[in-house]
């Protein structure tokens, strides 16, 4: 019997990170792994004059996530939330064609 | 028709004695990971430790009785912009750290609200790193790190750790809050290190 390999490779998330990154972050709802609260990521308090974009927890100031913008590269460190919840439009159903008699 | 060449000083009209990159400011812009923690005097320690606790802590007041040194020096940030000839006291990290085996590796500094940063013992020993509590003849104050900032201005200043609060001896080197993040390991202007693989 053949086996289903129980992985694909990384360029299997490249449709779903796409649509991911796509959308406004900041709209995003977000769970702060240290104290637990959950907010909107435009609810947290950002510091951006630093070398690195810093986003903190509006209750306990833990780093949500980190930012680092080189010319050709970017780091994104998101360990600080727990989850992201990004709203993502539903698709929309066709519309039905008309029926002509 | 004369021609007008540069002579042979090979380096054009850069700014002279620049590392690459950077361009100069007169004022000291304040860069902050979070938010300026406000510490009690009374409170305030600094403390040297390694992976089997505190080997020594200093108080304010022990602080300020150690042997202090004026500092002038340039400094580097890695957002680009330097500084000329900023003055400084503080206390050298040689005496700070004078009971410490020399076969220790590294150092990563703590800061009060959590910032860190890692160092090789070699690059905070000789004269080359101080804690530093006072700038331009006043008391350091908070914004740029106050009531005391690590000062190791041959590398760029985000290892010049604001607030900072102590020492952890390392054996082996390990990323501090930039450094995780993209940022270099060793972070030598002169040879622009700002991020992994610089």
């Amino acid at each position: 019997m053949t086996g289903v390999p129980e992985w694909v490779d990384g360029n299997d998330i490249a449709g779903a990170t796409r649509e991911l990154f796509a959308v406004d972050l900041t709209v995003a709802r977000g769970r702060c792994a240290t104290c637990g609260r959950e907010a909107m990521v435009a609810e947290a308090h950002v510091y951006d004059r630093a070398p690195g974009i810093v986003a903190r927890c509006a209750s306990c100031e833990s780093v949500l996530l980190r930012l680092v913008r080189a010319p050709d590269r970017a780091w994104l460190d998101l360990r600080g939330l727990s989850y992201l919840e990004v709203p993502i439009p539903a698709p929309v159903a066709p519309a039905a064609m008309p029926v002509v008699a | 028709m004369a021609v007008v060449t540069r002579g042979f000083t090979g380096r054009g009209r850069r700014e002279v004695d620049l590392p690459p990159g950077q361009y100069l400011t007169d004022d000291f812009p304040v860069l902050s990971a979070g938010p300026t923690p406000r510490i009690s005097l009374d409170e305030w320690r600094f403390e040297v430790a390694d992976g089997d606790g505190t080997r020594q802590a200093w108080s304010w007041p022990e602080l300020l009785a150690l042997p202090s040194e004026e500092i002038t020096t340039d400094i580097h940030c890695v957002t680009k912009w330097s500084k000329r000839g900023t003055h400084w006291r503080g206390v050298s990290l040689d005496t700070l750290l004078s009971g410490v085996d020399s076969d220790v590796g590294y150092v990563m500094a703590h800061s009060y609200g959590g910032y860190t940063t890692n160092l090789p013992m070699a690059d905070v020993r000789d004269g080359k790193a101080w804690v530093a509590y006072e700038y331009e003849g006043e008391p350091l104050a908070p914004e740029h790190g106050g009531p005391a900032r690590l000062l190791v201005p041959h590398l760029y200043f985000w290892k010049s750790a604001k607030w900072v609060r102590g020492l952890r001896l390392m054996a082996t080197d390990e990323p501090g809050f930039w450094e995780s993040a993209g940022y270099h390991m060793y972070g030598d202007p002169w040879r622009e290190q700002r991020y992994w693989g610089d």
